[in-house]
């Protein structure tokens, strides 16, 4: 009986067995309507700590504008860029795994995908940060950067990557928010019908729109949920893409390349999956949750890292290559200034980072065991932000004239308007965690036996 | 007039099953024996059951479709119009549709009122949002609608609907426990 339920539900092995729908609605809601571990508490403190940091920075830098960042010329884009290619990177691998995975009938997307969306969701917020504090003016940024027909009787210039970028970026993030927000709903309702006091449910009520499992809603919902998925497959690939036309459109030695639209978009998924990783493996030890995300499904993120990995790799690799084969003097001069100039340490870090350390994970044993691969995850997340750090600036600070070179010093403002970005991170994490199924309930449903009507062959 | 006399109105007959087996099983005898106003309820979606009711609605592929067609049109007209019409600027002789530039734009508002069209249209036909539905009146299904509990309801608006022969009929499929669902 057991091996058949096992042959009729292909995604049954990526759940412990045993497991029916009252016990999955239990043990995931049970994390919202139980009580917050302690560690809850220190993690959603140390988060809101930080983020008064980035409250700090970023209304001293509206009180004195921009110069109390390092950016200068001929370094005019600095930590304002780096941070926000960062924290965009990173939300690709949650459309990764909740859409293109989806679509490939990965089914051991299910118990991660809703972490990994609200990691998409909050990574996007917290690079909009920078684009739009790095206008100076925020409260004008609407007007610079949107059309709308105004008395000046000015538009945005639809030829410049920059709007491109606005345009991407700002339909990534509302595209993002809606698949999040339609994959919610059942799981909201469940929520809705566990809540103890009436305020909650009220509230849960509300978001829940009613919803009330009709099997024609269902119909409508996994059609919609499929076509979601369908269309931000294209965007999410598109998103990296463009903002890689912001550096690749230029003239700049470094930046005018064809090999960055997949260059970025392989960094972007690679810097996504260590970061899923490196908020997963903390919160299955905090709240047990090994039943539901396995063994195999870390072994799985650490794969599509590893390959990812490589893919950027191999990037770096022919950066250095074009550099010498274009026999363009400029060219050559940039990746020699890489690996020499005054910035090599960050260019050697950043290959051991993500070019050395990932071999790791070839091995099964790294793969598996959580806190080698934790460690290799942190040394990405790290890399990542090297690479960017190294293709901004060192690009940038040595160009075509040594007359207009230059050096780039982050300032402490810099660094605390990132590290308070990443409490602005820590801090919408663990309200979510709080407030909502951190796993997709009604998906894992799914995957039992039990949702699957027996003698139903030709929908299967 | 007849209704005034009535205690309380019924919306219908509500029967729990015990898995989606059970309940596809229910659905495909009531719709084949000739029941319209039927609706099944299950807390995952359960292939085939919507279609063993009969249901199958394809509209929200077509807003999908008039979505993107609509910001495909939309993005490109408002590059075309801003860049060549309204504030043309002669850059070194180059055209003023430079439409390969647009592209990108048309692609991205595409998308986005695609997806918008897809999100808002699969809840409008769902007639969400709702605040009342006649379904929770029942108490199990407030208890585990939405957990663990499989439910079909045959709606008294039914041609069909008769309080003792859709009762019996029900009983015949061998449900946990029928109840009757107040308007």
């Amino acid at each position: 009986m057991l091996d058949h339920a096992k042959e009729s539900v292909p995604g049954a092995r990526f759940l412990a067995p045993g497991h029916n729908f009252g016990s999955i609605t239990d043990k995931i809601s049970g994390i919202i309507t139980g009580r917050a571990p302690f560690s809850w508490f220190i993690g959603f403190l140390i988060g809101f700590s930080i983020l008064q940091l980035l409250l700090v920075s970023l209304t001293y830098l509206v009180f004195k504008g921009t110069g109390i960042w390092g950016v200068n010329n001929p370094v005019g884009w600095g930590f304002a860029i780096i941070n926000f290619v960062w924290w965009i990177g990173i939300g690709h691998a949650g459309t990764l795994i909740s859409a293109i995975l989806l679509l490939f009938r990965q089914q051991w997307r299910t118990s991660i995908n809703r972490a990994a969306e609200a990691m998409t969701v909050f990574a996007v917020g917290c690079a909009a940060v920078f684009p739009i504090f790095h206008t100076g003016r925020p409260w004008l940024a609407a007007y610079w950067l949107f059309p709308y027909p105004n008395t000046m009787a000015l538009w945005p210039n639809f030829r410049s990557p920059l709007i491109w970028d606005v345009f991407a970026v700002s339909t990534y993030a509302t595209v993002s928010i809606v698949f999040w927000y339609i994959g919610l709903i059942p799981d909201l309702a469940t929520m809705r019908d566990r809540a103890k006091s009436p305020v909650v449910r009220r509230l849960y009520g509300l978001f829940s729109l009613g919803w009330r499992g009709s099997a024609v809603h269902w119909q409508r919902y996994e059609t919609a949920s499929l076509l979601l998925a369908g269309l931000s497959t294209p965007l999410v690939l598109s998103v990296h893409t463009v903002v890689s036309f912001d550096f690749a459109v230029s003239v700049i030695p470094g930046w005018h390349a064809t090999i960055f639209p997949p260059y970025f978009v392989a960094g972007a998924v690679y810097a996504g999956f260590a970061m899923v990783l490196t908020l997963l493996i903390p919160m299955r030890a905090i709240y047990g949750l090994h039943d539901f995300i396995t063994e195999r499904h870390i072994n799985n993120m650490a794969k599509v890292t590893l390959v990812t990995g490589l893919i950027v790799f191999y990037g770096y690799c022919m950066e250095a290559f074009f550099g010498w084969y274009s026999a363009n003097e400029f060219e050559a001069y940039m990746i020699l200034n890489r690996m020499q100039g005054p910035y090599a340490p960050y260019y050697w870090a950043l290959i051991f980072c993500n070019g050395v350390v990932p071999q790791l994970l070839w091995s099964h044993k790294v793969r598996t065991s959580v806190l080698p691969l934790f460690a290799v995850c942190m040394a990405v997340n790290v890399g990542m932000w090297l690479e960017r750090f190294v293709i901004v600036v060192t690009s940038l600070h040595r160009d075509y004239l040594p007359g207009s070179w230059g050096m780039y010093y982050p300032t402490v403002w810099d660094w605390s308007t990132f590290i308070g970005t990443m409490g602005l991170f820590l801090t919408l994490f663990y309200l979510f965690i709080r407030v909502l199924p951190l796993i997709s309930i009604f998906e894992i449903r799914a995957l039992t036996p039990a949702a699957h009507a027996k003698g139903d062959t030709h929908h299967g | 007039m007849a209704e005034i006399d009535q205690p309380a109105a019924l919306y219908g007959l509500m029967a729990e099953f015990t898995d989606a087996t059970d309940l596809t099983r229910a659905a495909t005898t009531v719709y084949a024996d000739g029941y319209r106003q039927i609706d099944a309820f299950t807390p995952a979606p359960v292939h085939g059951l919507a279609e063993a009711m009969g249901y199958d609605d394809r509209r929200v592929q077509k807003f999908t479709f008039t979505g993107g067609l609509l910001g495909m049109i939309g993005g490109f007209g408002l590059c075309y119009w801003t860049m060549a019409i309204d504030y043309p600027l002669n850059i070194g002789g180059r055209p003023l549709n430079s439409w390969p530039a647009f592209i990108i734009p048309t692609f991205e508002t595409t998308i986005l009122l695609a997806a918008l069209l897809t999100a808002g249209s699969m809840l409008v036909l769902n007639g969400l949002p709702q605040l009342y539905h006649p379904v929770f009146n029942v108490g199990a299904f407030r208890a585990t609608a939405s957990s663990t509990g499989f439910f079909l309801c045959i709606e008294s608006t039914d041609p069909k609907f008769d309080l003792a022969r859709t009762r019996a009929l029900l009983e015949g499929l061998h449900p946990k426990a029928i109840s009757e669902v107040d308007a």
